[in-house]
Parts: structure tokens; sequence; C-alpha cells
């Protein structure tokens, strides 16, 4: 939180910095106000913990790890990547009603950083990303998920879901300053990431898609960051091509995706910030 | 020096198939410390206009400056300078009164402890003291806008723009409202303001510039439109067509009407209309002639010239309400995109 004191006269780079903390400080002030998208937003994740968990577990196996909780164990990584994921729509929801709601521009009129209203609302969500992460992991116990490498890489696991979200939520962004109406934003933030978590490695095992589509499972952003996660928590992650890239070095290729997708769209959704009507 | 100078603005907007000339040669100059009242209808410009001027927006040719700072080149400085207070209210429905002000003060480059003073000092000179720690979903249109209106005024604006202020107000909030911008004009500030309503124009500016499609189509003091216009008339309507031949007769004597093509007359609608330049004391002048003469009066008003007065001698045609019209568009989107222009549609 940027609460913290400082001088007038400070350099650009500490005008973004502070310019973010503001904005943050506002997105996280405004999440228990909406109580509803507060509930939805923890809702959901643990509904597709105990329906995938229950309903899908006994009827997916993993090859090579026999056994019922053996899913469960798979099941988490792959849980908690999808919600980072559908962080799109926070970002993208969010910034498309301050900009329906004449927000963006009084922003916009402000002598503040170009990239402060963006930011702000990314490092917002990662933070509420973070407590929905935290009811997850408490769900993942209770239904018998462990991780087996330590408190240490645990932790670096975490660490790469959040990044991941920080890379989505500027997706989301990207699309929420496009589309301008929240309800647009709503579903064109999430329609594309159904087709992309359910291609992945997320819940079902690779080795069991057609051929075909293995190849575009594994390379898929969603499986790296799954697959990290399983690596790093010490759960089951079987591969098709157990040679290829993906399954050797997973924490790389997660860490490569997500400087990609940071690359590509951070600068993009500032510069839509910057012309967004003005043309 | 003026305060703020425009000269031959344009932009043009791509609507689907046409483009829109939503300004096309905007022209405007006002004095340090001086109210300039921009008059017209919806699509005219004005909130265009106002965007380019407070730099959110970059017109397609022309230049403007504020302050002696031009819109595009220093638009940082310019932001730091101005005041923008919009006609849809844009402060966060979900921060409290004092969080809002708190927060625009911090990105005005206050410090923490500044930024809380300056919030305490405006909520008091726009009376939300009360209302201070309540979400703004809580307050009402007229709070909202003073609120609105105070987050505009936390760096001291040197220059305030205010995109119809008082749209969708009640009457005893606009009066709140107009009484807290003379407030302003007393302490020097120089202010442009959009209105759709003479009435607006004609309390607050010193002079005001009429526009239409893009374009200032008059300029002058609000007496001097009103003197294009005609000024004020009376309206009275009687029983009887024979009666109101007669009261016309009698309200040119006693009013000393000279000009008899001022007045008319309509038989069927038993209506006549004078002009009636003293206002309201003529209205008391016609009651006790009529009233003296034995006429009984089956209706009588005290018309002051609209909007559609003016625009109906600059222009030959009324304020035709253009929501079907693509020319809508061109303020609609400049100010609110896709979502209000599908609504629209």
């Amino acid at each position: 939180m940027s609460t913290t004191r400082e001088s007038a006269k400070v350099s650009p780079i500490g005008q973004a910095v502070s310019d973010a903390g503001i904005l943050a400080w506002r997105t996280l002030k405004r999440i228990p106000r909406t109580p509803d998208m507060l509930i939805y937003a923890t809702i959901q994740p643990i509904m597709f913990v105990l329906l995938f968990a229950y309903v899908f577990g006994n009827a997916i196996p993993i090859p090579g790890f026999p056994g019922a909780r053996a899913y469960r164990e798979f099941l988490m990584s792959g849980i908690f990547a999808q919600t980072m994921a559908f962080a799109v729509a926070s970002a993208s929801v969010g910034l498309a009603d301050d900009m329906s709601k004449g927000l963006i521009d009084r922003f916009r009129s402000l002598p503040m950083a170009r990239s402060g209203v963006i930011a702000g609302r990314v490092i917002g969500d990662v933070v509420f990303n973070a407590f929905v992460m935290l009811v997850m992991v408490i769900c993942g116990f209770i239904v018998g998920w462990r991780w087996h490498n330590g408190i240490g890489q645990a932790l670096a696991a975490f660490a790469i879901l959040l990044l991941f979200a920080f890379a989505m939520l500027w997706v989301g962004a990207l699309i929420g300053l496009s589309v301008g109406s929240p309800e647009v934003a709503a579903s064109a933030g999430l329609i594309w990431l159904f087709p992309l978590t359910f291609l992945s490695n997320a819940f079902v095992p690779t080795p069991n898609l057609p051929s075909g589509l293995q190849p575009v499972a594994e390379w898929n952003p969603i499986s790296s960051i799954v697959a990290a996660c399983r690596h790093l928590f010490g759960n089951p992650s079987p591969f098709a091509s157990p040679d290829g890239f993906p399954a050797q070095h997973p924490v790389w290729l997660s860490l490569i995706w997500c400087a990609v997708i940071i690359g590509v769209f951070a600068p993009l959704a500032v510069r839509k910030y910057r012309l967004t009507a003005g043309h | 020096m003026a305060a703020i100078e425009a000269t031959g603005l344009v932009k043009t907007f791509r609507a689907r198939k046409n483009t829109v000339r939503a300004l096309d040669g905007i022209d405007l100059e006002v004095p340090e410390g001086s109210v300039l009242g921009l008059l017209g209808p919806n699509g005219a410009g004005k909130t265009t206009t106002v965007r380019v001027l407070t730099t959110l927006m970059r017109p397609d040719e022309g230049s403007a400056r504020v302050l002696g700072h031009d819109v595009i080149k220093e638009a940082d400085t310019v932001r730091k300078l101005v005041g923008l207070s919009g006609q849809y209210a844009a402060v966060d429905e979900l921060l409290t009164g004092r969080e809002n002000l708190w927060m625009f003060g911090r990105l005005y480059r206050l410090t923490t402890q500044q930024a809380k003073q300056r919030a305490e000092e405006l909520l008091e000179i726009f009376d939300l003291t009360d209302a201070a720690d309540r979400i703004l979903k809580t307050y009402s249109g007229g709070m909202r806008r003073r609120l609105d209106l105070a987050g505009s005024l936390i760096a001291h604006p040197k220059v305030l723009f205010l995109d119809e202020p008082t749209t969708g107000l009640d009457p005893r909030s606009r009066l709140d409202l107009w009484q807290i911008i003379r407030d302003r004009v007393s302490e020097g500030v120089t202010i442009l303001l959009t209105t759709q309503y003479l009435e607006e124009a004609d309390e607050l500016a010193d002079s005001i510039a009429v526009v239409d499609h893009g374009s200032v189509i008059a300029r002058g003091t609000a007496d001097e439109l009103k003197a294009k216009v005609g000024g004020e008339r009376i309206e009275v309507v009687t029983h009887d067509p024979d009666e109101s031949y007669r009261a016309l007769e009698l309200l040119t004597a006693a009013l000393e009407i000279s000009d008899p093509e001022a007045t008319s007359l309509d038989k069927n609608s038993k209506r006549l209309t004078i002009p009636a330049p003293g206002g309201s004391s003529a209205l008391v002048d016609v009651i006790r002639t009529l009233d003296g003469a034995g006429i009984r009066i089956a209706d009588i008003a005290l018309r002051r010239p609209t909007l559609d007065d003016v625009f109906l001698s600059l222009t030959g045609h009324a304020t035709d309400n253009r929501d079907t019209d693509t020319a809508t568009d061109s303020d609609e989107a400049a100010g609110r995109p896709a979502s209000r222009k599908k609504a629209k549609a």
C-alpha cells in the first residue's frame, strides 16, 4: 500500500510507482464493497475443486500413478493455474467499467503516470488473487492434496502462479480498454479461456488426449504453468512426450511464457490507455 | 493574456461508414478570470471541445493553449493547471467521499498529509462533511456532482472546465451548484462551461459562444443574444376571439408598443403574443390593463427565450433533438465509447 510519505517532487519512475500504489489501494478498497464479486471469486474455485475431485476424479486415470488420490494430487495445480488465468476477467471488467463511468477520463486528465491506472488495477488484482489462492490451498488440503518437496519449492510454485496472474491481467487490461462496456468485457475476457484451459494438461493428463492435440496441449502456456507447479509441489505430472522441452524444463518454460505475455501485452495495454478515445 | 485560446480546431470521427466532423473550425478566446458559456444542443461539439482543451483528445487540425501552454506539446503542464468536471460524474462510486478526494489529491502529487487536509477543506466547502464516510453509491445526484466538482478543485486550478455541470439535476441542486461556481469565479478562476440551457449560460457566463455542427455560430453576452431573439414575451389567451382583438389594441397602447409587427394574434386559439421588455413588471401591467377593461384571461404566461428560440433565430431551425442522427455520435463517441453508442442505436 502506498500510503507512505514522500515528497511532492519525485522522479518519473517514483511517480509511476506511487500512482500504481494509490490505484492498487483503490482496487483493494473496492473488493469488500462488492460482496457478490468477492463470493463469486472464491466460490467458483472451491466448486471446481470439489466437482473435479469427486466427479471426474474416478473417471480420469493418471498414467503411471495408480490410486484414487493421484487425481486430486494431479488436479490442484490445474485448478490453481485456471483460476489465475481467469483473473483476466477482473481486469477487463474493472477497466471497462471505469471507462463507461467516465473515471478513465478523470484519471487521464490528472497529471499522473500513464501506466498508473492499469498498473494499479493489475497489482491490486494480484494481491486479491493471492487471497483467492489461499482459500484454494485450504480447500486442496481438505480434499487430500499435499506438496512433497518442502515449503521453499511450494512457495516458488505460488510465486509462478501469481506471476502468471500478473501476466494475464495485462491481457485483461487490453481487452477491457478495447471493448468499453463491462458486459462485453466479461464475456470477451473469458470466452477464449475455456478452450485454452481445457486444451491443456490442467484437468486431463496429456497422454490421454488424441495424439493430434498432444503437442498443442503440452506447449500451451497454461500447461507449462501447471507442469511447473506439479514439478515444484512434487505432484504427478505425466507427459505424452516426456523427452520434449516442456517436460524437461517446465519451470523455465513457464517463466518464458510469462515474460512473453507481459512483454507483448503490457506495452499494448498502456498504449491503448494513452490512445483511448484520444485517436 | 487569454487564459484559454483555441484556433481552428477540427476533429473528425469515423462512425461506421460515414465520417462526422465533430469540430469544424472552432475558435475560442477566454480572458483570464472570466466565464465563457459554450451553448449548444447535444452533438454540437461541446464535449469534444472540452476534451481537446483538457488534453484528453488530440485535434486533427488547429491548436489550443491554456495559460500559454500548448495542449498537445505541453499536455503534462496543462493537466497540472486545469480542473475538469464532466457531465457524467466521474468519481468512484465504491469509495467514500473522503477516499475519493484523498485519492485525487494524491494523484495531483500532494503528500498523504496534504491530501487529507485538502479533502477536509473541500468536504467543508461543498457541505459534504456529514456524508464524507459514505460510499458514493448512496449519494444523491446533486451530492455526487458536488463531489465531482470538489475533485476538480483539489490543486487550486486557475482554469476550470465544467462539462454540463447541472444536466439532470433538480432545480434546488442546480441553484446550489451555481452558487459554488460563482464562488470560484469570485476567486478569479477562469471557467469554460458547456450547457444546453440558455438560462444557465445567462446566470453564469460573461460571454457566450453558441455552437452547432462543430462551429461557433454566434458570440456575445447573454443580453446581446437575447436581443437577437427578441427578448421576453407575454402570451395571453382569452375566452373570446373578439376579446383578444380588443385586448391586443389595449395592450399595444398601454405598453407603448411602437412596432405592431412585434405582436401577433392567433384568432383560432385566441392567443396573442406581445414583447415584454420589462419582464415580470410588464406582466403586472398586462393583468391590470385587462382586468380594468373587464377582459377575462384564460391563460397568461411570461415566456423567456430558450435555447430553441436562439437556434430558431440564428439558424432558422430548432435544436432538432438529434438522438437518431449520426451527429449525436460525435459527442457520444468522444465521451462514452461503445456501450452508450450501442444503447442509442
